[in-house]
């Protein structure tokens, strides 16, 4: 399994990047974890790679003003590392071990995982419970757009030709919030089966994903004051697509216990 | 004509410089182009952990990296931490464990080990073990005596 031919730069600025983007057939490269394998099997074939793991700039969390704003090449391993993620968006501390393996975190980006749009992965359930927003740049300029928005379809979001995600950024949590994060897989590191962020801030926010084509945030469920009419509530509003080995009843099923676990987390840790 | 990029790396602390295709993989280029063929080729999308090399320090899937992505970077393989003798005691371990027996898994197992025990962390349970190697298949052991190589190397 090789790769089609492709011709690639690293460039040294965002300038630089934007304007290699124009060329026909070009591609965004970051940590690779997703496009080298599609690669690999021949799913993809651009011809030429721009690989933005140069951009610096891009590399890097900060905490301003209460508001926490990730860098696209952060590295799942790097989130995992970081003091202020675990204190400030414990939300995204518990997805990361869920994310593949140690390897694979060590090179897969925050800002890959966003532009993909898996609908089983773990970062853009936690964006859209966190009410966070996606920083896109394009050469003409930034926009921010809301992590509910972005996610369109299925791999299918709201970013224009030539344009990248940059950062996301994400108020950090409160003192009296509390947020869950619970994933079902059949072995550790595999795609989930299902799985839920929830976060409890002015209400509550439940958003699973590995149950459409981009994650389900179950307002209905999210607005019910007791975990049984929340649980009932979600079993009419979710409707998971099946795959090869559960149904979507399976699904269902294992979403409303995720539900029950996350609410007693919320409702019991101190 | 296929595109090429010049690359100058660190490989096992010997520095080399070759012309590579954009498309070949950091795998590819050790096996082909510098003969180290001790990092192994399983399924070449990630899945299987048997090309895993260390870059910079880090552990990472070799099918799942350009070898132009490596330049400028130090590449460690099962070779180069034989030589230092880095992994000789995951080495006995796995030996005297019988942690292997057609061995294909194994240079990929024992750069995963090592990633775990430079961690440092104490009291390190089995299931910590399993969760660290979850990346890496093995398809003869059933994974108990890889775990008991691992665990007699961190906890003794």
């Amino acid at each position: 399994m090789k790769a089609p031919a492709f011709a690639y730069v690293k460039p040294k600025s965002l300038a630089e990047a934007f304007e290699l983007l124009e060329q026909p057939g070009a591609k965004v490269l970051a940590g690779g974890q997703s496009l080298i394998p599609s690669l690999n099997m021949r799913l993809s074939s651009p011809q030429l790679l721009v690989d933005i793991t140069g951009l610096s700039a891009l590399r890097t969390i900060t905490l301003e003003q209460a508001v926490v704003r990730i860098g696209a090449l952060v590295t799942h391993a790097q989130l995992g590392q970081s003091e202020d993620i675990r204190k400030h968006v414990p939300l995204l501390a518990a997805a990361v071990p869920h994310i593949a393996h140690p390897a694979i975190r060590n090179r897969g980006t925050f800002g890959g995982s966003i532009a993909l749009a898996d609908p089983a992965a773990e970062y853009p359930a936690c964006l859209v419970a966190l009410n966070a927003s996606i920083v896109v740049q394009g050469k003409d300029g930034e926009r921010i757009v809301s992590a509910e928005s972005f996610f369109k379809g299925l791999f299918e979001v709201d970013l224009r030709p030539g344009e990248l995600v940059v950062a996301a950024e994400i108020r950090a949590q409160l003192k009296d919030e509390r947020c869950a994060f619970l994933e079902l897989a059949r072995r550790h590191g595999d795609y989930a089966i299902i799985g839920i962020a929830a976060v409890q801030s002015e209400g509550n926010r439940f958003v699973f994903f590995g149950a459409g084509s981009t994650p389900v945030f179950a307002r209905n469920a999210s607005r019910e004051p007791d975990l049984g009419a929340a649980r009932a509530a979600l079993a009419r509003e979710l409707e998971p697509p099946a795959d090869l080995y559960n149904s979507s009843t399976t699904k269902r099923h294992l979403a409303g216990v995720l539900l029950e676990r996350a609410w007693n987390q919320l409702t019991t840790s101190p | 004509m296929e595109p090429a990029n010049d690359i100058t790396l660190t490989v096992n602390g010997t520095q080399v410089s070759r012309r590579v295709a954009p498309r070949q993989h950091l795998v590819d280029f050790l096996r082909d182009e510098l003969g180290l063929t001790g990092s192994h080729i399983g399924c070449e999308h990630g899945v299987c952990g048997a090309c895993t090399v260390r870059v910079n320090g880090d552990i990472v899937r070799g099918c799942l990296m350009l070898a132009v992505q490596a330049d400028g970077c130090t590449v460690e393989t099962v070779e180069g931490l034989s030589d230092s003798r880095e992994l000789a005691a995951l080495q006995k371990a796995f030996h005297e464990k019988n942690a292997l027996q057609c061995g294909f898994c194994t240079p990929g197992m024992l750069l995963a080990a090592q990633d775990l025990i430079r961690r440092g962390e104490n009291g390190m349970s089995r299931e910590r073990i399993r969760e660290h190697i979850s990346g890496n298949y093995c398809r003869c052991t059933g994974y108990q005596a890889i775990v008991d190589a691992i665990e007699e190397v961190i906890n003794g």
